[in-house]
């Protein structure tokens, strides 16, 4: 069989996601950022919505996720997102608007901002990178980094008496009236990958049913912050981040 | 709406104008002396009529960032608030700037520093015209003196906002937020549709629609030579503001022997001083500055040429002062004199103050 006769359309199996664009990303290889961002890319395109989608970028590594996904994008100060997609779900109710944000975006700088909008049940979908560290900046605290894990600030491991306690912030959000659906999922494996897209597809499908705000967190790797190899990450995040953060439905309404 | 002739309050009139000019959205967080605006909002509930937004968001940044979302989608967006609520709003006002977003701040001044007072004051002269926060921008500054002008400035101030890409701000004192005038509240207009604003934001991030490419409003640019290009860009929109966007207001200045320039409610205060003045034979003149910035700059460096010394009267320790000795060129002394924390000068203690400081004799 020749190389032509096997690179024919119908044995095509994959390819990339054609709201992915075709920039070179800058996120590390082995990141989960990648991942979710294909997921995305994938279902805008499979449920039609590309062309009436806001993202709202944040302050952190996705910064430059509005390179990658091509939709209209808003780029967010940090911890602003939630409040920067509610005016723009508010006045533009026939758009699909959704928040991507890192653990020190949603849970530590945009506290606020983040509980207020879920709250108030904003018709937004909320994608929440939970890797337990600052990527971008180089590694810092970020306030779901585990007790004992060593980070740049933290370089002793994290004590609960200099730091306090990691947040499972989406627990708290689980117990406010506005949020409709609140999950964690992780995308280590195909098939956590698989329930993962499931999950953001039913959190658009809310927005778009305007039935409130859908948090959807990903336990994430950051193998360059954790100074792992990815396959380790993967490995460490299962053995020590399900254990606080584990993963499943919080809310389902 | 037809025009409509009312009695009200400032902070009132903003909130009426808002809807009357078809403003699409309102976010704001209540801080004296200027809930009236967000509560006078509430009360006429204009989502049931023009369609128009109105949130109480859960804090000043939380409001300046929605104001940002919204403006990024190409929405005539506006948040009203006061000194302090003002400083917490710099972040997202510099983010405006360097995204370069139509929006409409009001800043209805109390006295500072700090928690201050919530009594009528000056003091954020410098933050309003200067920048206020990070980086290299500018506002356009529009200082209303009646509630006739709070009223018009909102139309004004989205205009330029919009012509210019640019976020304009309403510096008024509490004085003219609180005080009650006869206003003429003009039409209704209606809000712009959808193709509308595509049309009028072809950069606006309000959907790919039928467009064909993505928009994307970020301030992030890590490229420095990149940067400085829009910095450049953005210098040649605040020099183009500069020249075509100069407001003012002349009184008494044809045969003036001495000036005095003072803003806001502060200049109509002078007017009664310089009533006494002239009845002594004292011959002064008033400008009032309605742009804070762009600032009115050559008309002062004409005037300083023709009198014999310039007071500015704010309310506050000194800052158009400054504007004001850079435009005279040291032509003639300029001195200030303004009240502080929230007190408000008379019009005898403006004119002791214009006699013994400009040193005229009697």
């Amino acid at each position: 069989m020749t190389r032509e006769e096997i690179i024919r359309p119908e044995n095509k199996v994959y390819s990339r996601p054609e709201l992915l664009t075709e920039n070179v990303t800058h996120y590390c290889p082995g990141c989960s950022h990648g991942v979710v961002h294909k997921i995305i890319a994938e279902l805008l395109a499979e449920m039609d919505l590309a062309d009436k989608t806001i993202g709202v970028a944040p302050v952190g590594c996705a910064v430059f996720a509005y390179n990658y996904i091509d939709v209209d994008w808003i780029e967010a100060a940090h911890g602003r997102a939630p409040a920067v997609a509610t005016a723009a779900s508010r006045l533009n109710p026939d758009n699909l608007v959704f928040s991507y944000q890192g653990d020190g975006d949603l849970a530590a700088i945009g506290t606020a901002e983040t509980i207020h909008a879920c709250n108030r049940g904003e018709n937004i979908t909320i994608i929440f990178i939970n890797n337990a560290i600052y990527g971008m900046t180089g590694g810092q605290m970020a306030p779901t980094t585990l007790l004992g894990m060593k980070t740049a600030t933290t370089p002793y491991g994290r004590t609960a008496e200099l730091n306090g306690y990691p947040l499972a912030i989406t627990n708290l959000l689980a117990q406010l009236d506005g949020t409709c659906y609140v999950t964690r999922q992780a995308v280590h494996t195909a098939a956590a990958a698989r329930k993962a897209k499931a999950a953001i597809k039913k959190a658009f499908q809310n927005t778009v049913a305007k039935k409130g705000t859908s948090v959807i967190e990903i336990v994430s790797t950051c193998n360059s912050g954790w100074k792992m190899t990815p396959a380790q990450s993967n490995d460490w995040m299962a053995e020590h981040m399900f254990e606080k953060y584990p993963l499943g439905d919080l809310k389902n309404e | 709406m037809e025009e409509e002739v009312r009695l009200m309050k400032g902070n009132e009139a903003i909130a009426h104008a808002a809807i009357r000019y078809g403003v699409d959205g309102y976010f704001g967080y209540p801080i004296t002396p200027q809930s009236e605006v967000l509560e006078t909002l509430a009360e006429l509930r204009p989502w049931e009529t023009t369609g128009m937004v109105v949130l109480q968001a859960e804090s000043e940044v939380a409001a300046i960032n929605m104001v940002y979302g919204g403006a990024a989608t190409g929405k005539a967006v506006m948040t009203s608030s006061s000194s302090p609520g003002v400083s917490l709003k710099q972040e997202g006002i510099s983010y405006l700037a360097a995204s370069e977003l139509p929006a409409l701040i009001v800043n209805v001044m109390r006295g500072g520093p700090g928690l201050g007072t919530i009594q009528p004051s000056q003091a954020d002269y410098f933050q309003a015209t200067k920048g206020g926060g990070h980086g290299d921008y500018h506002l356009i500054v529009l200082a209303p003196a009646t509630v006739q002008e709070m009223t018009d400035f909102v139309a004004l101030g989205f205009d330029l906002a919009f012509k210019y890409r640019n976020p304009a701000m309403i510096l008024a004192d509490g004085i003219v937020g609180q005080m009650m005038e006869k206003v003429v509240l003009p039409p209704q207009r209606p809000r712009r549709t959808e193709e509308q604003l595509r049309e009028q934001c072809p950069w606006a991030a309000c959907g790919k629609g039928s467009r064909g490419h993505r928009n994307v409003v970020t301030s992030l640019e890590l490229d420095s030579a990149k940067m400085e290009v829009n910095n450049l860009r953005f210098q040649e929109t605040y020099r183009r503001i500069e020249e075509n966007e100069v407001r003012y207001q002349e009184y008494f200045t044809d045969d003036a022997e001495y000036l005095i320039v003072a803003f806001g409610t502060v200049a109509r205060i002078c007017l009664k001083a310089i009533e006494e003045a002239r009845a002594k034979g004292i011959k002064v003149g008033l400008l009032r500055p309605i742009t804070l910035w762009p600032f009115p700059k050559e008309i002062i460096g004409n005037l300083s040429k023709k009198v014999k010394g310039i007071l500015t009267v704010e309310l506050n320790a000194g800052q158009m002062v400054e504007d004001v000795r850079l435009a005279a060129e040291c032509r003639v002394p300029v001195h200030h004199f303004g009240r502080m924390g929230g007190m408000i000068p008379n019009p005898t203690e403006i004119l002791e103050a214009l006699v013994s400081k400009l040193n005229i004799q009697q």
